[in-house]
């Protein structure tokens, strides 16, 4: 079943065209990460699908219904995280989830979701008397306290130290267990990776890339990059395979034939007794990936614009 | 929960943040008061003894004058930067993300300021009687708090329509105060008005309050009969409905981009 349908989805503000022709789909139980720089209309496509926003053209469909039709039983099913932690500062996080729960028809239990975000040292405290990612938290339980089967996350760990953000990472992977659907906003690779099934690449307001963070613009099938130091005194050139010298002194081998050079390397370093210091083989990290999918993109726009 | 249940809901949890807040709390219920203190301590003998009435205590007149200005003050002005603040810091369209209706939340606002404005209002009463021994018939008690109600409400609405004039945090101060201590001067809050001032006054929603409570009303020294001033609840209730109109096309739950 899809849970959510973008076609040709348009939005401008005045002469600025923050969404151009957007297409993609989500199915129930995936999680999908939109990426892309500020400015490419991760924003503007999320809150048109969470109802904050009309949009100027094409077809969009969340759970069945169109956004810009959101009524009570729609808003059961949605759980939204905002970007910015907004909460009366002066309750405590029990009572900001307490009434929050009031809202919905069969919320889970409050006590159940703060031990759940990691805040029942902090239950009694109120909203003002939390740090930044304890707040930031306490935003995912918003999020989360009505039960939703769709979940919309925006930048959910930005400003959590590495243990938070691995604790949210894992909370995000039990909603996914339980088969909650969950679209993402992120600036860090690391995060997409980690949790997304699927992620769709925005720049200038349209879809550059979509696809699994392993197969994202063909960084499975790319070429491998494999890099080890040779001990002083051992010519490259003796090396069975090409290699360039990098300013670290590192000998690069870049390979589509990646079993076949690695095997000829290694057992020339056996058959040589030539040891391979450090040798690592990497293909395209999701970063370097979306950083030459989106400057592609802006390089385009930019020249588009001044053809 | 049943959509009433869940406007009591919000106006507990609109009340217990309001109270956690001293500042805002004590500033509420201090500066009416401290206000009505000094007035009555520094004009006594001073007002003119024909815009009262002979031998009638300057604390007759400032006590309903104070009372509505203090009413004004939570209805208009906190309800009016507590939204905006609440719309830029993005509660709202937190809130608006959630399936709870639009009146609930606003109601549950709406309803607390009520609350505190009532409040305010029976301690300014009791403290005018008790200290200054003013008199306060006990048989109009029911249209003063039917005044003191309808005028709450009418002052909440149209805090919740100024709200949506004011662009940003920073400048809700000067948007309100402005017309907020204008209409406070010429509406004859601090000394009785006759005149021009009194007949443009009339036209605005703070003076028929005070109408309704001095001249009409319990306060009078000198109307023994009807405490109902229909027509200044009338005017009230035009005020009120205006401004619903008016903040219902205009309101915002994002923060405005300006």
């Amino acid at each position: 079943m899809t849970a959510i349908v973008v076609d040709d989805l348009r939005k401008s503000y005045g002469d600025t065209h923050a969404v151009r022709g957007v297409s993609f789909t989500v199915d129930e139980g995936e999680c999908v990460a939109l990426l892309g720089p500020n400015g490419a209309g991760k924003t503007t496509t999320l809150e048109i699908l969470e109802g904050y926003q009309d949009r100027d053209g094409g077809r969009v469909e969340v759970l069945g219904t169109d956004p810009r039709h959101a009524n009570r039983s729609w808003r059961e099913q949605v759980g939204i995280v905002l970007q910015g932690t907004a909460a009366d500062p002066y309750l405590t996080v029990r009572e900001t989830l307490r009434r929050t729960a009031g809202f919905y028809s069969s919320p889970r239990d409050v006590d159940d979701v703060i031990d759940l975000v990691g805040l029942t040292d902090k239950a009694t405290s109120r909203i003002n008397k939390l740090s930044g990612g304890q707040q930031r938290r306490l935003d995912v339980a918003y999020g989360i306290i009505g039960n939703p089967s769709l979940l919309f996350l925006d930048e959910p760990t930005t400003g959590f130290d590495p243990s938070a953000r691995r604790g949210a990472w894992q909370l995000v992977k039990n909603l996914r267990t339980l088969g909650t659907t969950i679209i993402l906003t992120t600036h860090y690779m690391d995060e997409a990776q980690a949790l997304a099934d699927n992620v769709v690449v925005l720049g200038n307001g349209q879809v550059v890339a979509t696809g699994s963070p392993d197969s994202l613009g063909g960084r499975d099938t790319a070429a491998l990059e494999i890099r080890f130091r040779l001990p002083d005194g051992v010519d490259p050139m003796s090396l069975p395979v090409p290699a360039t010298i990098d300013r670290h002194g590192f000998c690069q081998v870049t390979t589509d034939d990646d079993i076949k050079d690695l095997n000829a390397l290694t057992a020339w370093s056996l058959r040589q007794k030539i040891p391979l210091e450090g040798l690592i083989a990497t293909r395209p990290s999701l970063e370097d990936t979306y950083l030459s999918l989106v400057d592609h993109e802006s390089a385009s726009a930019t020249s588009g614009a001044k053809s | 929960m049943t959509d009433l249940a869940l406007v009591g809901s919000q106006i507990r949890y609109e009340q217990k943040s309001y109270w956690r807040n001293p500042l805002a709390a004590g500033f509420t219920f201090m500066f009416p008061l401290v206000l009505f203190v000094i007035l009555v301590g520094t004009t006594r003998g001073a007002t003119d003894a024909t815009a009262l009435g002979a031998g009638v205590h300057v604390a007759q007149y400032l006590a309903p004058s104070m009372l509505s200005y203090a009413v004004m003050s939570v209805c208009l002005m906190s309800v009016s930067m507590s939204l905006v603040r609440q719309r830029e810091a993005g509660v709202l369209k937190r809130l608006r993300g959630t399936p709870a209706p639009a009146w609930s939340i606003i109601g549950g606002i709406i309803g607390s300021a009520v609350i505190v404005a009532t409040t305010v209002s029976l301690v300014a009463i009791v403290f005018a009687v008790s200290v200054y021994g003013i008199s306060f018939p006990a048989k109009d008690i029911l249209p003063t708090a039917v005044t003191i109600a309808l005028a709450s409400v009418a002052f909440c609405a149209l805090g919740v329509a100024v709200s949506t004039l004011i662009p940003n945090v920073d400048s809700g101060p000067a948007i309100v105060n402005v017309p907020f201590f204008v209409l406070v001067f010429i509406s004859g809050t601090w000394y009785p008005i006759t005149g021009t001032m009194a007949h443009i006054a009339a036209w605005l929603p703070l003076r028929p309050f005070i109408v309704a409570l001095y001249y009409h009303g319990a306060f009078s020294p000198l109307n023994s009969g009807s405490a109902w001033a229909w027509h200044q609840l009338g005017s009230l209730l035009l005020w009120g409905i205006g401004a619903t109109v008016f903040a219902v096309r205009h309101f915002q739950w994002t923060p405005k981009k300006g």
